[in-house]
């Protein structure tokens, strides 16, 4: 059970996607000025990345490790995701067309989200069991959500604020993102047993 | 001559990082020191090209309903040749990318310009895409990592420039890899407009 | 062009079925280089830290097996250095869960009475410029920070920050503790290893 608080704690705070790892920096910039589409992409992030996952681990076990072909990883990997992607689409439209509403426009732009990609072999790099990945990616994607919320409640605030003309859009928003970044060096040698 | 001025062009005008805003995970992730930041730009760049021969090889072959899942084959074949040539001849420096490399596979740059120029041009021209926009891929990684490097441990491509006790470490670090980006973004713009 | 299903399946069959083709050539090609490249790299570390050796220690590899059972549990080689059959050292690769960012191996060299002669790191995901600098760090001549010419079984190898006898490198404790504890699981490794092979060379 401690293993488990270990890895969300990690996870979410210490090693978090985009302010320690770098991953996911594109939607991270680009769906962070308004807070509700901040709230719709998280929750789209960590239902794909869940079931990537949870997809991508069981492919790995076998289906590529037993025919001794682990190095089409990647493609395989990547074409799984992005079929999912689809599939879900169509599935959620058809099903839960209020949840459709809220998340839909945001899965197309999940293929290309290299967190999804990075958690999946992440998770075989570090030989984590098939409960291990499950809870790994569901707080990384938590992680990325509490990261993409915070973000976009100070970028409401910066687009009021006066700004240098050269300053203003992306790079005052990568500065914001460097001192966020500073305050979760905080959370860093925190470790749980 | 034109050729090269095409691709010194396209290098500038739709330079991905500084211009597009284009692959900011590996810009981030890989350009802890000049040499890391270049590896990287080279290793894209070379996939980059060997795609957008492909696809514009392609591009009267493939049906449009399917040009997506194709082009995303295509890539992810090329990333994956590169990492076994990498983890065959340069070991080391496949540590140091480590998962950046399969990641290129998701770098918007390479899908981008599949879809915006190689799928519509001639094969010659988009080599010369391909390697225009990752020459200015390469060197703005570069620059991004040796100001870090530089600040952050007072050299540039492990060469001492001042005393590396004066160097703040946070530059090496992620919070100063969002800041000297910022920055840099900001000086780019401030040129575009003294233009 | 104009998308039917039958040229969809087709090409993308096609595309497909040459992308396959292509990394399986392309894998036949690098295996090869791949499994000599990581070899190499072990035979090298192995050379560069254990002492002047004669014998092929891949050969002789002794898997220790520490904490067993436990979430500590760690798989550690042990490769004999041996000089015309006499054991002069060894290598020792171990490694430690508890750096800043994970996992760090590192190959140990050890001189037949237990001093350390020599390390290098292998692998790890420490912080470049903090927790990185284990490369170079506990081989500096400056105040107590080298292990070399230490031996664990008199020197007290923690850092000086836990009433140990080394330095450790500045803000990177936890690296420097975990780089100790692999040390140290190392040296226990080794201590086990030649019992054993005393043990070996008597019944000859």
């Amino acid at each position: 059970m401690l293993a488990y608080i270990s890895i969300i704690i990690t996870a979410i705070f210490v090693n978090n996607i985009v302010f320690a790892q770098f991953l996911g920096i594109c939607p991270f910039l680009g769906v962070s000025k308004r807070l509700s589409s901040a709230v719709g992409m998280g929750m789209a992030v960590t239902f794909v990345m869940a079931i990537a996952t949870a997809v991508t681990y069981i492919l790995q076990m076998y289906v590529l490790d037993p025919l001794g072909v682990s190095f089409l990883q990647t493609i395989a990997f990547i074409l799984v995701i992005a079929a999912l992607v689809q599939v879900l689409e169509i599935i959620m439209k058809k099903t839960m067309p209020v949840l459709y509403q809220a998340l839909g426009v945001f899965l197309p732009l999940i293929t290309t989200n290299c967190a999804v990609l990075g958690v999946a072999i992440q998770v075989i790099q570090k030989n984590m069991t098939l409960a291990e990945s499950l809870v790994y990616s569901v707080s990384t994607a938590l992680g990325f959500t509490l990261a993409l919320i915070i973000f976009a409640g100070i970028r409401e605030q910066l687009a009021l604020s006066k700004v240098p003309a050269a300053m203003k859009g992306t790079p005052i928003a990568l500065i914001t993102a460097g001192i966020l970044a500073m305050a979760f060096m905080g959370f860093a040698g925190i470790k749980i047993a | 001559m034109n050729k090269l001025k095409f691709i010194l062009e396209s290098a500038i005008k739709n330079n991905p990082i500084f211009v597009l805003l284009l692959g900011m995970c590996p810009t981030l992730g890989t350009t802890s020191s000049a040499i890391n930041g270049m590896s990287m730009g080279l290793a894209t760049m070379g996939v980059l090209i060997c795609s957008n021969v492909a696809i514009s090889m392609l591009r009267n072959v493939v049906p449009d309903k399917v040009r997506i899942p194709a082009f995303i084959v295509v890539i992810a074949s090329f990333v994956t040749v590169l990492q076994m040539l990498l983890q065959a001849y340069l070991p080391a420096l496949y540590e140091t990318l480590g998962i950046f490399i399969p990641l290129i596979v998701v770098n918007c740059i390479l899908l981008g310009r599949a879809e915006a120029y190689a799928s519509k041009n001639g094969v010659v021209d988009s080599f010369c895409d391909g390697a225009g926009v990752g020459l200015g891929f390469t060197v703005s990684l570069t620059i991004l990592g040796s100001v870090r490097e530089l600040l952050g441990t007072g050299r540039i491509f492990d060469i001492p420039v001042y005393n590396e006790e004066y160097g703040s470490l946070v530059f090496i670090l992620a919070p100063g890899a969002f800041i000297v980006l910022g920055l840099l973004i900001a000086v780019v713009n401030k040129l575009k407009t003294v233009k | 062009m104009q998308s039917s299903l039958k040229n969809m399946v087709l090409s993308l069959g096609l595309i497909t079925i040459v992308a396959a083709l292509l990394l399986g050539g392309v894998y036949v090609l690098t295996a090869d280089t791949i499994a000599k490249a990581e070899l190499k790299a072990q035979i090298d570390a192995i050379g560069e830290v254990a002492p002047e050796f004669d014998n092929n220690p891949l050969e002789e590899v002794y898997i220790h097996k520490a904490n067993a059972g436990t979430k500590d549990s760690l798989t550690i080689e042990v490769y004999p250095a041996r000089m015309g059959g006499k054991l002069v050292g060894a290598a020792v690769k171990s490694s430690s869960m508890n750096g800043f960012s994970g996992e760090i191996t590192i190959m140990y060299g050890f001189k037949a009475d237990g001093t350390v002669n020599n390390y290098k790191v292998l692998k790890h995901a420490e912080t470049a410029g903090l927790g990185s600098k284990m490369q170079e760090w506990f081989r500096s001549l400056k105040g107590n920070q080298s292990v070399l010419g230490l031996n664990p079984s008199k020197d007290n190898m923690t850092v000086s920050k836990d009433g140990g006898a080394v330095d450790a490198i500045t803000a990177a404790t936890i690296t420097s503790r975990a780089f100790l504890e692999a040390l140290n699981s190392a040296f226990e490794a080794y201590c086990a290893v030649t019992e054993k092979d005393k043990e070996g060379q008597n019944n000859e």
